[in-house]
């Protein structure tokens, strides 16, 4: 049995398309492999464009959280929840599951964990019994080892954690993850398309959604994760460089005869 | 008019506070049964998991409010949890008994799909809705009513299978999917139920 919305014909599930917005101190910027980060306009004015193009949902990554940062972050998110009628899952700097609280009820309805919660699994468990497991997202930055392996690194990528991705991903959804958001860390940045190995041996191996992310440069490139075991497909630079709008790109992918929502 | 939010303590409404913002439609935080009773229009927002959502409405004498607004056809609109609690029980907290203002039960998504059900789904309404027409809407939910309850109206989507994603009956309104988050077809449906 096929697990791929993109498999199901009409009357069925959409495919969710997700631009990723990479915030720091309040503004949007987008880095090459997390470097070299550059500001490219304001979170909210972005936001309330994506959806009338017509976004499933938005990420929004706040590469800058810090303690001193956190009001910052705050106020982001509520000036984009003041303005948009989609989706909002907010991560970077989510430790506790107060935390969590902040931001959901700046106006998050969900929360992406990533590197607290490998140094401290249990993270997930609280946030996800308190808030409820659809608020829960566990975001993994997965680098590849040998041809079918990946470690999971943490920090921005700065450091390899020596722990195996797919036993991760199996633990974290054990532990109340609501939906994995999977970035290969090879990919990121590189507009070469999604690891597919990734994606797959991830599909096989948890049961809770997919948002597939790291390399997308076009509408095949996301046609192609969904194939591969995705749910959802997440985009950063194809959508914030002007050269395709979010439409544009679902629309190629219905030609593709993938169901999504125009 | 203002709408009375069901607040007991669960934290992200504010997304139902941005919508009705949107609308330019007043709202307040309540858990006081006497204010839930006499609200022109009242909401109950679900996010949690059916029993402690059920303890808590019990907590703060919520539950008889919600029945007697419900038996009086009085505005209330119930969403996702909200929805299930309405009901008559759900898998996910065998037990415990809900407000059985409608006649469903909630169950589990079966092993065939990937759980929770995250993203748009389109509603097909049943003839001659009142609030609910047809559109994509945005789910977030792992339990789902399997049946329609007994005398009401039902909108539908499928996921594993038919299963009812928003159902009306007067003035009572209840989405399985989450209107404050499903863009404009979302706040349109909000906008015709704040004007009943």
């Amino acid at each position: 049995m096929g697990l791929g919305a993109y498999e199901k014909v009409d009357f069925m599930l959409t495919v969710r398309v997700i631009p990723c917005l990479d915030v720091s101190h309040g503004r949007v910027v987008k880095g090459v492999r997390f470097q070299g980060l550059r500001d490219t306009g304001d979170p909210a004015e972005l936001a309330e464009m994506y959806e009338a193009q017509g976004a499933d949902e938005l990420v929004f990554l706040d590469v800058s959280a810090t303690h001193e940062g956190r009001d910052t972050q705050l106020e982001t998110v509520r000036r984009v929840r003041e303005r948009v009628s989609i989706p909002i899952t907010v991560g970077g700097g989510v430790r506790t599951a107060d935390d969590a609280r902040y931001l959901l009820e700046a106006g998050a309805d969900k929360v992406a964990m990533n590197t607290a919660a490998v140094l401290r699994p249990e993270l997930i468990r609280e946030i996800s019994e308190r808030f409820g497991r659809q608020c829960a997202v566990v975001a993994v930055d997965a680098k590849h080892t040998t041809p079918d392996a990946w470690d999971v690194v943490i920090s921005g990528g700065r450091k390899s954690t020596g722990k195996d991705a797919l036993e991760w991903l199996t633990l974290a959804e054990e532990l109340g993850a609501g939906e994995i958001l999977l970035t290969s860390w090879d990919r990121d940045g590189t507009r070469s398309g999604y690891d597919l190995e990734l994606l797959q041996a991830a599909s096989d191996a948890v049961r809770v959604p997919i948002i597939a992310s790291g390399g997308a440069n076009s509408a095949a490139h996301l046609f192609e994760a969904l194939e591969h075991g995705a749910s959802a497909v997440l985009a950063a630079s194809i959508f914030h460089d002007g050269d395709m709008t979010v439409r544009d790109v679902k629309t190629e992918l219905r030609g593709l005869g993938v169901h999504v929502r125009l | 008019m203002k709408v009375a939010i069901v607040s007991t303590g669960i934290a992200n409404i504010a997304s139902v506070q941005a919508a009705f913002k949107r609308l330019n439609v007043d709202s307040f935080l309540t858990a006081d049964a006497d204010e839930v009773r006499h609200a022109g229009h009242v909401m109950l927002p679900g996010v949690g998991a059916f029993g402690p959502g059920m303890a808590k409405l019990r907590e703060h004498g919520l539950d008889e409010a919600l029945q007697e607004r419900a038996a009086n056809d009085m505005p209330l609109m119930a969403i996702c949890l909200g929805l299930q609690l309405l009901g008559v029980s759900s898998e996910e907290t065998p037990g415990v008994i809900g407000l059985k203002i409608h006649s469903s039960s909630a169950h589990r998504f079966s092993e065939d799909v990937r759980v929770p059900h995250f993203g748009w789904n389109e509603v097909v309404p049943d003839e001659g809705m009142r609030f609910i027409q047809r559109g994509f809407a945005y789910f977030a939910n792992s339990f789902r009513l399997t049946e329609a309850p007994e005398g009401w109206k039902v909108g539908w989507t499928q996921y594993d299978g038919r299963f009812p994603a928003a159902i009306e009956r007067g003035n009572v309104l209840a989405c399985q999917f989450h209107p404050e988050l499903s863009g404009e077809w979302g706040l349109e449906l909000m906008r015709r139920w704040t004007s009943c």
